[in-house]
Formats: C-alpha cells, structure tokens, sequence
C-alpha cells in the first residue's frame, strides 16, 4: 500500500511542485511533513486539518500528509507530536478537548498542553449551538430551560463519550444552568444525534458543524449558538446573548509542533496558514463548516498559549467537580 | 418526479461526457469520466478487499486528499465504488485463505474455505460475486423506489430495541457453531469479554488495558480476526503439510453446476430481504445480516449437516445479505446525514469537504447527485460482476503457490493491513499474540467465528443497554416496554427454547458430530 501512497502524493505534488519551486528554493521543507490529526479521518478536526494542509501544500511545495493517530480521546497521537522530533517534519493539530480539557480527564496523560509544544496558531474556532429533539413544546432557549427544569426527573443530554466536545460543553451548560440531566454516553457524535433526531433522548450542546444538516432539515430544533456573533450558515438562530443567557463556547482546532522545533520553522508554518486562512476558498468553505478563523492577535502562538491557558483555567472547576461527583446510579 | 425519471436523471450523470484536449495531438476526446472514476473504485476497492486486513476504511481516508481535484459526483461514486468493491474482494480472501477482512465476511470462511478445500474455490468464488450482483441490484431498486420514507422504520429504533436485536444475534451465533454447544457459548462470552477492553464510555475509566495506551479504545476487529484466523490458520497449515496439499491440489471448475445454482437461487433471494432491511438500521445492523442469513439457511435446508463442509447455500445467502446491507447503509448517509458505520462517516467527511450537506436536502436540491450515485451502485455492482468473474481463474491459481511462498506474503499483506488501522505497531504484535490464541483453540476444539461475533456485538450490545437505561435512570423494565424490543426479545426466548427441548437437541448433537 505504501508504494502506492507514495506514487500517489508524488504524482500529485508534482505540479504543484513545479509552481511552487520560485518561492521555496532552498531550506525546510524538503521532503513531506506528517500532519498528526488524533482522531479519526472526516471528522471535524480532520476535516479543518486536511483543508489546511492541502493549502500549505501548494505554498510550501512539499506534501503535508494527514495521519490519523486516534485513541484515547485524541491523547494518543498527542503524545506522539510531543514526543517526535522537533524538526519540523511531525506536525500536530490538537483540539480544545487534547489541548486544554485533557489534563483533567486524563491521570496518566503523557503531556503537557500548556508547556509541552511549540505553539504554532489556533486555525479555527466552531461554536457549540444548543439543540434538542424536535417535539419538545419550546420557542427558545428560556422555553427550553425552562422546560428541562419542570421535566428535570426524566430529560437526557446525550454526548459523544467522556472527553469529548460535547460531554465538556454539555458539564459546562449544565452546572451554568443548574441541570441535571440523565447523562446518555454514545460513541461518537453520530449515534447520539441519531437518537436525539428519533427522540430518544432530549438536547445537546453540539459543534454546529455536526449538527447543521439536521437543523436545515428540520429534524431537531437549534435554540442558539454560544457564540458572540450568529453564524453565516445558521442564520435565524440567535447567540446565547440574544437568547438571554451569558454561555460562550467554541470548540477549537490549533497546529502545534514538537517542543523545540526552530523558531523559523515554525515562522514559515505560520506564514503558510495565514496564506490559507486569508484565501478566499478556505474563507468561504469555513463559512459553510460554521467555523470562524481566528484574526488578530489571536493568530499566532502568543494568541494560541494565551487561549490555552485561559481554557485550562475556565474548564478546571467544571470539569473536577464532575469526575469527583458520583457517577449517575443504574 | 418517477421512479423513471429519477433514473434516467441518475443515468445522464453517470455516463456524462467530458469533452478532454489531448495535450500532445491537440485532439479533443469523449471521456465518460464518472464512469471511469467508478470503475476506477471499484478496481482499487477489489485489490484493497483481496489483501487482508487492508479495508476500505484505510484505503478511503488514504485518497481522500485526491479527491479535492475531482468533481463532486465523481469523488463520491469512486469512494462508493471503493467500499462496495471491497466487499467483493473481501469475499475472495474469506474463502481462498479463511481470512475474513471484515466483520461481515466472517461467515463466509465457514463454508466458502471448505468449498475451496473440496477444490471448489472457483464455484465458491463464482456464487459469491453472482450472489453479491444479485443482491447489489435489488437493493439500488430498493434505495430508489422506497430509500426515503424506510428512513422513517429507522427512526423507530431506539437504544433499547438495539440491545434486544443484539440480544436476538448472540441467539443466532449459538446455531452458527459447528461442533459442541457449550464450546461456542464459552466462545460468544470470551468474546464479549474482549469487547471490554478500552474506555468506558460514561466514566471515562480505562477497563482491563492494564495500562497500554494503545488499547485504551479498545481492541480493533481486524486485529482479533487476522490473527484467529490468519495466523492461526497458517501456523496450522505448517503443522500439517497434508492440509494444504488438499487447497492447493485441486482447482475444479471455476463455474457453480447448474444444480449449485438452483440450490443458491432460493438463498440469495432471502439474503438480499434479511440485508436490505437490517443494512437500512443506523446502528450498523448491518453487521447482523450475514449471520442471521446463514442461520436461516441452516434452519431452512433438509440437511442442516452439510453446513460447514462447504454448502453453497452458506456463501450465497450471507454473501447476497453482505452486499446488499452495503448498500442499503447509504440510506441513512443519504437521508439523514447520519452515517451508520466508519467508511460511512468517512463519505460523511468527504461529502463536507466538498460542500455537500448530507440529509433529505441532498434529494431535493442536489438530485443529480443522490441519483447519480443510486444508479452508480448498480453500474458499480455490473462493473464488480464483471472484473471478479474473469478474476476467478488468476485467484484460483493463486492456490497453486507453493505454500513456503504464500504463507510468508499472507503475513506480510495481513501486518501491513493491521498496521494501517491506526498505525499502531502494538497491533501487529497483538495479532500475533491472538494468533497463538486461535490455534490453541484450534487444538483444543473451540471455534473462532462465535468468539468474533461475540466481540461485534458484545460493545454494541453494552453501549445500547446502558443508553438505554441511563435514558430512563436505570428501570430495566424498558426493554419490555418498548413493543420492538419486546418483539425481539420474545423471538430470541423462542430460539432458545427451541434449541433446549430434548428432540432437537439429539439431533442437533447427531448433526454436529463431526
């Protein structure tokens, strides 16, 4: 299979190559870079990792190769961009959940997210967006609280498995909002929103890139986006703020490299994603994926330590008190 | 919009003209390039199914990245071409070499190696892309004439009635079981067991990984079926050079006798209802379909013995019910955007990088697509009939390599495929550790097939029982009060009283001996 690989990404690169050849004469790349993704291929992380490769492909003119290192909610191919070579060559693109939410859930986790990379810069940001079946009697969101708290003895949050972005969010919503919900684990996105569009269970705090298909058909309703500005793609769902409640979360994809990798490396990386997040083709497919990039100050690595940390620090409490806490009774 | 038109709409598309300038001679050319993207599928998809343990999963997420440059419609009908095809090619692996690639062809080695063991291999082979056509026809007719409104059968499926037609398929694997009892019941638990391992779900607490990170999600399929089956195999095979012999020895024909075909007509045709229907279920029931398809063979035919020994009923019926769940899986892609299983979730993937939003929209607004890709089922699964069938004598011959040449390549193909999984070495050293397992269990009696559904169905089986009982805060009382659970439930208590009554077991035991 490798032969065949190998033929493949050469023949591809090849032109591509060719028209790059002036910009990139000498220095690094020199051959293909690994772009580890610590989950499995064509979900969200993926999808944002290979768009943004493909384009660092044409700028770099070497081939960025995804590989999907999955397990363990994503700490497995984390720890293999911490512990590779820092020269440039092994890349990683963590999440909010490996990047931030790991050290609490993980005892034995093998590295550090706040202290044990080369930042390199957040690539994008995807609101949670508030959903729940279709048949539940709600208008908005305070119908909906309002709801879940009357019905408190038998309403479901259904999640895609302890780690993941919607067990994090969901903890978050749920100790925000005083609920109490029986917790439904699935695993995956998939099965759980399955479920909820056959209404076996109630809501969920999702990433609205999961969840869009199913709003736009109309077979679960979407209450708000916990985000500061409504999404191009969702557009008659409201913010948190408009809907009455103080509730912002993003789930995020950042690139990062091993701890020690050349400054101008990862300068050079930097510069290939600005190219990619400023063209207009990734402009408009992030628009269609509900994700925002990130502008500013906040690309780069001082922006990305920056939400790292910040992260670290918002979703400790929650998420302490949810391990401590009994595990529900069966 | 009828049935026709959608049709022909699915037809126009596939068999779109490209008009293409010849860089060197300037001439412009006709290229029907969705129709070569199809084929092209299809061919790779083959090749990838044949070598073991390299499945589509792998082979999808690898080519993912060329299908950027490749027109929508296109990318989508050569990543489908690529899964189907693979189901195909699994088959070949799971009768020449008793490997099965996937968890739906593991039926396939019970009587398709013994039918090439009797120097049938071609029959074997033959029946199964014939069966697999049939059944891949029927269900493109299905998906086009009643894909929608089934979704809403699908939705009716909730966690509870998952568990209890889980519950109903460890009732089938006991029939499964060719020799004792017992033995196959102590094998569908050991295989539950190892259905643990990795994290628990709800709390988050790694269970019996002793603490490999490697595992902690879990053992992968391919890993347990290589080695119970491919390793062990071949460390059986060097034991005994007689065994091989007998393989390799005879060819036969490389055509199924008018009589075999007769025999099959009746298995295809309830092969492909049992996996039209169960493919359409999210929860990966498609898994079931092969299974409960032989089951019923077994029940159905007049000398239930046979099975085992290389009953042509045993590959057709599994392996029209095998191809046609394929293809009904794309249902709940297609309608609900919601993929039922991994290779689906990687179309899920490949569809959003081509801004394509999978659900009912997808028909309405994008029917050039939803047909174009119906109707390239069919053309896929003609394509497939066709590169398999003249296939049948190379693969047939590749029994002829001495088995000193083979066995090496066998675990080779077999490491690499296991390897690519999740590029994991640990993996590989577990296959070869479960391939000590298996040939144990070889010498002592046991068999693996039980085992390996044990394990399929054993993480589904716990992940629905407890989303179904944290749903309603632990009152076990859900799986009757749900009527489709309740249904399945007293079908599987059916089963096993059957199977307890003293007439039928002396004829069971009578049945067995072997």
């Amino acid at each position: 299979m490798s032969i065949t690989r190998r033929t493949l990404a050469a023949a591809l690169a090849l032109p591509l190559v060719a028209a790059a050849t002036p910009a990139v004469s000498q220095g690094y790349p020199t051959k293909p870079v690994t772009i580890v993704v610590p989950f499995a291929a064509g979900g969200p992380t993926d999808v944002i990792a290979r768009l943004i490769g493909d384009h660092m492909t044409r700028t770099l003119g070497q081939q960025f190769v995804v590989e999907n290192v999955g397990g363990a909610g994503g700490s497995t191919g984390m720890t293999r961009v911490a512990t590779a070579a820092p020269d440039g060559y092994t890349l990683g693109v963590g999440n909010m959940g490996t990047q931030s939410a790991a050290p609490f859930l993980y005892q034995n986790l093998k590295y550090d997210p706040a202290k044990g990379f080369e930042q390199i810069t957040i690539l994008n940001y995807t609101p949670q967006t508030i959903v729940s079946r279709k048949d539940i009697p709600a208008k908005d969101l305070k119908e909906l609280l309002v709801h879940l708290k009357a019905n408190e003895a038998k309403i479901s949050y259904g999640h895609a498995g302890v780690g993941s972005i919607s067990h994090v969010s969901g903890t978050l919503f749920n100790a925000q909002m005083q609920l109490k919900p029986a917790l439904v684990a699935y695993r995956g996105t998939n099965p759980a929103l399955q479920d909820l569009v056959a209404g076996k269970i109630d809501y969920m705090v999702d990433q609205s890139l999961n969840v869009i298909p199913q709003i736009k058909s109309g077979t679960i309703k979407a209450y708000a986006v916990a985000a500061p500005a409504r999404l191009k793609s969702l557009p008659d769902v409201p913010t948190t703020k408009e809907a009455g409640i103080d509730f912002i979360f993003s789930a995020w994809n950042a690139m990062v490299a091993p701890k020690g990798t050349p400054a101008d490396i990862t300068k050079k990386l930097l510069e290939a994603v600005a190219k990619a997040l400023d063209d207009p083709a990734i402009v408009a497919k992030y628009e269609e994926l509900g994700s925002t990039a990130p502008i500013g100050d906040d690309r780069g690595p001082a922006g990305l330590q920056k939400l790292v940390d910040s992260e670290m620090a918002r979703l400790a409490p929650a998420l302490k008190a949810a391990a401590a806490a009994e595990p529900p009774k069966q | 919009m009828d049935i026709l038109d959608k049709l022909s709409l699915g037809f126009a598309t596939c068999l779109q003209i490209v008009w293409v300038t010849d860089p060197l001679l300037g001439i412009t050319w006709p290229i029907p390039t969705t129709l070569l993207l199809c084929f092209m599928g299809c061919l790779v998809g083959t090749l990838i199914g044949v070598l073991p343990g390299v499945g589509p999963i792998a082979t999808i997420a690898m080519l993912l990245p060329i299908t950027y440059g490749l027109p929508p419609v296109g990318a989508l009908i050569m990543l489908a071409g690529i899964y189907y095809g693979a189901q195909y090619g699994g088959s070949t692996t799971a009768i020449l070499v008793n490997i099965p690639g996937e968890a739906t062809s593991v039926v396939t080695t019970l009587d398709g190696h013994q039918m090439a063991r009797q120097g049938r291999a071609g029959a074997a082979l033959a029946i199964a892309a014939i069966a697999s056509f049939i059944a891949g026809t029927i269900a493109t007719l299905v998906i086009a004439a009643v894909g929608q409104p089934l979704t809403r059968v699908a939705l009716l499926f909730g966690p509870a009635d998952y568990f209890s037609l889980m519950v109903l398929g460890l009732m089938l694997a006991v029939v499964l079981a060719q020799g004792s009892v017992p033995k196959a019941i102590a094998m569908i638990v050991v295989g539950i067991m190892l259905s643990t391992v990795g994290t628990d779900l709800e709390t988050g607490e790694e269970r019996l990984t002793f603490g490999w990170t490697e595992i902690s999600d879990g053992i992968d399929f391919a890993v347990i079926a290589m080695g119970l089956f491919g390793f062990a195999e071949i460390l059986r095979n060097l034991e005994n050079p007689e065994a091989r012999d007998v393989v390799r020895g005879k060819i036969g024909r490389l055509m199924p006798t008018g009589a075999e075909m007769r025999q099959s007509a009746a298995p295809i045709a309830r092969g492909t209802l049992l996996g039209s229907i169960l493919g359409i279920l999210p929860g990966n029931g498609a898994v079931l379909a092969p299974f409960a398809s032989y089951t019923i063979e077994k029940k159905l035919a007049d000398d239930p013995s046979r099975f085992g020994k290389g009953a042509i009923e045993g590959v057709a019926g599994p392996e029209a019910a095998n191809n046609a769940g394929a293809q009904t899986a794309f249902i709940p892609l297609l309608v609900l955007g919601i993929p039922p299983n991994a290779v689906m979730a990687l179309m899920l993937g490949a569809m959003t990088i081509k801004n394509i939003v999978p659900g009912p929209e997808v028909i309405t607004k994008q029917p050039a697509l939803f047909w174009g890709m119906v109707v390239s089922m069919w053309l896929g699964n003609l394509m497939l009939l066709i590169i398999n069938l003249p296939l049948i004598g190379l693969w047939v011959r590749l029994l002829k390599v001495p088995y000193r040449l083979l066995f090496p390549a066998i675990v080779l193909f077999c490491s690499i495929g296991i390897y690519s999984i999740g590029n994991n070495p640990l993996d590989i050293y577990l296959a070869a550790a479960f391939g000590l397992i298996g040939y144990a269990l070889i010498k002592l009696g046991f068999e693996p097939a039980p085992l390996l559904l044990g394990f399929v169905l054993g993480r589904l089986m716990e992940e629905r029982m407890r989303q179904a009982l944290a749903r309603v805060r632990g009152d076990y009382w859900t799986f009757v009060q749900e009527p489709l659970s309740l249904a399945f439930l007293i079908i599987a208590l059916v089963l096993v009283i059957i199977a307890v009554l003293p007439a039928m077991r002396r004829s069971r035991e009578k049945a067995f001996v072997e």
